[in-house]
């Protein structure tokens, strides 16, 4: 981006960058440092800060409560990435056609991106309602007894995932779009004449020549859902009995009820050493199948 | 950061799609860095020194500003949990009256919802910027006074020649005391009490609930007055913290041993008393489950005259008057004994605060003064704890309920919250256990088992 151009070309771009480095440094990389910091402390925020060592770690990993909340993101992540994946992009797909007012469609499957989780939050807690909600009328006139979704623990992270994949399709769908526009025609042209059909014309060429966008969705994706809260918040708060409590649940509760800010910190940073060691893990076996070339 | 994701694609032909993958996943690195950082924004404000509670010294000479009225009006800010969404009116007309009497005070006040007060007022005292006077439940009393947040009212009452601590309910007051210093002023109380629907009663040809009432007879009307068919349900209470811990001692049993030192949740008393609340909708069927109320809430169900007998608070007065049948309240049933809850609300004073003398008439006027004691008790915001019978009186007067006595005589066999240093914790931990045995996950005697472990884990 720079270049080798010396050292006074880095000081005329740190001078125009200032004002965004001033927030950033005081709103972002003085807290990272702060709540490292505080990791290994214990303190409540009205108290004495009193400096435990490691013990917050090694609570993290002996804590019941938070293991529990690692096998539930896990539960969302598998629940929610196949599914909001292979939904965006046979979307996509569809989108990419060149009819008249498919831009309408598009925008439609955009909205729920550009709103807030709230709203979107509190419209699913209705639909899901098991009494009164859309989603279980809709199942009753096909002869199916809903479940309890949020209220019952079996179901209330199916729904949460449900909320979660028809808020994140739009995006998803979106970046998709832009993959697929940039397949050059002739490929299929090319297929055509070879006398290839729809099927191998999606698994040959598109696929693969998508694989770079898959590969981008899916870590940003797995980084979003490792930090699963927003939803879980609003439409069950970790309940019932516990059966969404999630990891950004977990420290927000620590943090924010539970005055633990140390504990809380901690928490943070193990979440963070797992989406960095994901990240990188991902990075290193993507040569095995993202393919760059046109 | 950067060769990682660089990583094996430097010698390749980059595309549009590589160059901005790189930046968006630096983005998504810093939604969490966001999140870390926001965790402890406020660490660099750290608590240097622990002042101890300002002493007389600090204190005296109060009566010294009182009648210079000249110069400017001191500000008192005031934050509050119980005037939103239905008591703004009342709150303003109160700071009215007191300005009225304190021209040299002028108050200004916040509010926020219950579930964000506590966050909100834990930040502010973290970051010096507490309000001079500020609202706190009985149980975050404790929390606060023992963390050392909030200013010793004892040298206050002294120098105020015109307070007279006795016009307070002493237990009432008495509860905003740590440590036998006086850190709030009972500002307000409010109870549960047992509800009841005449209609249904008299359509289903039953004596109405007594004084004398046990689990037995309720359990004998609500079978009675359980109609599934037309949705009507017998009797309802919450299975959950709060209940649990006063359902308990109508059993006689308790969550800690009186010093505290103990967990004793799992006594057979207990899981008998679990039995018994999860017995009402398993086995009876005499009160609605979660999914049979689906998001309601039970008061509304009970307006709507699908539940016959409601265990629920005095603050719901209001909200039934114009129910379109008729109520009235009774003490609750007991087991071996009876119990009620009893929620106070307090008002104290920000050990910060450089107005001391100013937060103190506020906090005396807005808890016993008789102009906002009968503001309070005309709009049904929950009951001022003072002893002055006339106050009451409007209160009593008032209906429905007809038996409003009832309210008082509740106060003989109440219980206060169990409560502990980690108290939100405390609440979270049996929540869930008592969720998990509601839904049928675990015995009462497991959870309640399970619920002895967490609690011990958490115990300082």
């Amino acid at each position: 981006m720079v270049g080798n151009k010396g050292i006074k070309k880095y000081l005329t771009i740190a001078f125009f960058l200032l004002p965004s480095l001033v927030g950033m440094l005081i709103f972002v990389i003085i807290p990272i440092i702060a709540s490292f910091v505080l990791s290994f402390s214990k303190w409540d925020l009205i108290g004495d800060i009193k400096w435990v060592g490691f013990s917050n770690y090694i609570k993290v990993f002996n804590d019941p409560t938070i293991r529990e909340a690692f096998k539930h993101t896990l539960v969302f992540i598998a629940g929610y990435l196949p599914l909001v994946l292979s939904i965006s992009l046979g979307l996509a797909l569809v989108m990419n056609k060149k009819l008249k007012g498919i831009v309408v469609f598009r925008a439609l499957y955009f909205i729920p991106v550009i709103s807030s989780w709230v709203a979107v939050s509190m419209i699913w807690k209705w639909l899901l309602n098991p009494e009164y909600g859309l989603i279980n009328y809709l199942l009753s006139l096909i002869g199916i007894l809903g479940p309890g979704w949020l209220q019952d623990p079996k179901w209330a992270m199916a729904g949460v995932i449900m909320t979660s994949i028809w808020k994140d399709i739009g995006f998803i769908m979106v970046i998709y779009l832009a993959g697929l526009q940039e397949i050059p025609d002739h490929y299929y042209e090319a297929a055509s004449i070879d006398g290839v059909n729809r099927w191998q014309k999606f698994w040959y060429i598109t696929w693969p020549l998508l694989s770079p966008t898959t590969f981008f969705v899916i870590t940003i994706s797995l980084i979003n859902s490792f930090q699963v809260f927003d939803q879980v918040w609003i439409m069950t708060a970790g309940g019932p009995a516990g059966a969404t409590s999630v990891l950004v649940e977990q420290i927000y509760r620590n943090a924010f009820s539970y005055y633990k800010m140390g504990y809380a910190s901690a928490i943070s940073w193990v979440l963070f050493a797992l989406i960095f060691t994901v990240t990188v893990i991902q990075n290193k076996f993507q040569k095995k199948w993202v393919n760059y070339d046109e | 950061m950067k060769s990682i994701f660089m990583n094996g694609q430097s010698n390749k032909k980059s595309d549009v799609k590589q160059r901005t993958r790189y930046p968006k996943l630096f983005i998504g690195i810093l939604i969490l860095a966001m999140l870390l950082g926001m965790l402890s924004g406020c660490a660099q404000k750290a608590v240097e020194t622990n002042e101890p509670t300002p002493d007389a010294s600090s204190s005296t000479a109060p009566e010294a500003t009182d009648t210079t009225t000249t110069k400017e009006p001191v500000e008192i800010k005031y934050m509050t949990f119980s005037a939103a969404p239905d008591h703004l009116e009342d709150l303003d007309a109160m700071i009215a009256e007191f300005e009225k009497q304190n021209p040299d005070i002028k108050v200004t006040y916040e509010t926020y919802s219950f579930a964000d007060y506590f966050t909100k007022l834990q930040t502010v005292v973290a970051s010096k910027t507490a309000p001079d006077t500020f609202e706190l439940n009985y149980e975050n009393f404790v929390t606060y006074a023992s963390k050392k947040a909030l200013y010793n009212m004892d040298d206050l009452m002294k120098a105020d020649a015109d307070f007279d601590s006795s016009i307070f309910n002493s237990t009432a007051l008495n509860a905003f005391k740590y440590d036998s210093k006086q850190y709030g002023l009972v500002e307000s109380f409010s109870n549960v009490v047992f509800f009841y629907n005449k209609d249904l009663f008299d359509k289903a040809n039953l004596d109405y609930p007594n004084d004398s009432w046990t689990w037995k007879d309720e359990l004998a009307a609500a079978q009675k007055l359980t109609d599934a068919d037309a949705g009507i349900f017998g009797t309802y209470a919450p299975i959950q913290f709060w209940e649990f811990y006063k359902t308990i001692e109508q059993n006689g049993g308790k969550i800690f041993n009186d010093d505290k030192t103990e967990v004793v949740i799992d006594s057979k008393e207990n899981i008998e008393t679990l039995q018994w609340m999860i017995d009402k909708i398993e086995k009876y069927h005499v009160s609605p489950s979660d999914a049979q109320m689906s998001g309601q809430s039970d008061g509304d169900l009970f307006k709507a005259g699908k539940i016959a007998m409601l265990r629920t608070g005095i603050w719901m007065f209001d909200s039934f008057k114009d129910a379109d049948f008729t109520w009235d309240i009774a003490l609750e049933p007991g087991n071996t004994q009876k119990a009620h809850h009893f929620f106070a609300n307090g008002v104290a004073i920000s050990k910060d605060t450089k107005n001391a003398e100013a937060a103190w008439k506020w906090a005396k006027f807005l808890t016993s003064s008789k102009e906002a004691a009968k503001i309070r008790v005309d709009s049904s915001w929950e009951l001022p704890a003072l002893t002055d019978e006339s106050l009451l009186t409007s209160y009593l007067e008032k209906t429905p309920p007809e038996s409003r006595a009832v309210v008082f005589k509740a106060l003989d066999t109440l219980v206060v919250p169990p409560v502990i240093g980690n108290w939100n914790e405390l609440t979270d931990l049996v929540g869930k256990e008592l969720d998990q045995a509601k839904l049928g996950q675990k015995t009462p005697e497991q959870a309640l088992k399970d619920a002895k472990t967490a609690i011990e884990g958490i115990l300082e």
